[in-house]
């Protein structure tokens, strides 16, 4: 069981869903806070799922108001980055040059694919916590005391 | 006549490990409009044994200081914070309008400012430090930045006391021989 838990981990890391700020985030749990991971990624969909409102909202009404796009961009890529999100980073950074360049077309491809990204995210890490959970506390990366 | 007692008698204290052995913490402001990033660096802070106050913008930060003109600095003197670190970019006031603020206070500007950002813009930086700022620090910040900081600080401090301490061994000093001219 935590041996699957393990992989599932590693073919993130290695498929390129998170980096290496993930590692750091696990780095910060110790027996006192042994769900500070969880609580972040909790938070971050939290987030990003308004964030991903505004900018549908912002996109369904026609007007391309760039400055705002790339400004709602701009928070979700801190927080993506914050959390090791990889691919969603990289889908926020193309949107914003999408942004800078006035291609509203570029922002639309853009975000679908960044929505595509986002859902994937969630659920494998859904999945990942879910197990890390029933496998026990020895899974999850600790800092040594 | 009086005993003088020489001052390696007076009680003066050679402990000069001030901030480690008193269980005094460093108390971090973190200000970041983020919930995501307020998380982390909290976490981060904690983890570099701090006691952190978090606030999710410069508005509530100058509150908290006691800055915003509301209540005047009644109270604040006892505020005991010993660094700020703030997101540079944020909605309202920025990071770099909330260093200046405190650059302007009598009571803060001693506190060290650092500002955080995810863009590495070099005439941003050159700003902040030039306003005054202790560190700018890219993000996602990390444990060993923190600590580096915490460390520090804490050199610092305890500088600070041991220049206190000399001092006072000093002005010890000198009464002493005055004493011992009068023959008192």
């Amino acid at each position: 069981m935590q041996r699957q838990v393990a992989l599932i981990k590693q073919s993130l890391f290695d498929q390129g869903y998170l980096d290496e700020q993930f590692m750091e985030l696990e780095e910060l749990q110790d027996d006192a806070n042994p769900n500070f991971v969880e609580e972040v990624s909790a938070l971050y969909f939290k987030d990003s799922a308004r964030l991903i409102n505004n900018i549908d909202q912002a996109l369904e009404r026609g007007s391309f108001d760039f400055n705002r796009l790339d400004n709602y961009m701009h928070q979700f890529k801190g927080s993506s980055t914050s959390i090791g999100a990889s691919k969603v980073k990289t889908e926020c950074t193309k949107f914003r040059e999408y942004c800078r360049a006035g291609n509203a077309e570029g922002c639309l491809r853009t975000f679908h694919q960044l929505k595509k990204e986002h859902s994937t995210l969630r659920k494998k890490l859904e999945h990942y916590f879910q197990l890390a959970r029933q496998a026990g506390p020895k899974e999850t990366a600790r800092r040594p005391k | 006549m009086a005993e003088v007692l020489r001052p390696e008698m007076l009680d003066i204290s050679n402990d000069t490990s001030s901030l480690a052995s008193s269980q005094e913490l460093l108390h971090v402001l973190a200000v970041d409009d983020s919930m995501v990033d307020r998380k982390f660096i909290e976490r981060l802070l904690r983890v570099s044994s701090c006691k952190v106050t978090v606030v999710d913008s410069a508005t509530r930060a100058l509150q908290y200081l006691g800055l915003d003109g509301e209540n005047g600095s009644v109270g604040f003197e006892d505020l005991k914070i010993n660094l700020i670190m703030t997101d540079y970019s944020m909605p309202g006031m920025t990071g770099y309008e909330l260093l200046k603020k405190i650059k302007e206070s009598s009571i803060f500007r001693e506190i060290p400012v650092v500002i955080m950002s995810s863009e590495n813009i070099l005439p941003r930086i050159d700003r902040c430090l030039e306003e005054g700022a202790e560190d700018f620090l890219l993000k996602p910040v990390k444990l060993a930045d923190v600590k580096r900081l915490r460390d520090s600080l804490m050199k610092a401090e305890e500088r600070a006391f041991k220049n206190m301490m000399h001092k006072r061994e000093l002005e010890a000093n000198d009464i002493y021989s005055q004493l011992k001219r009068a023959k008192i």
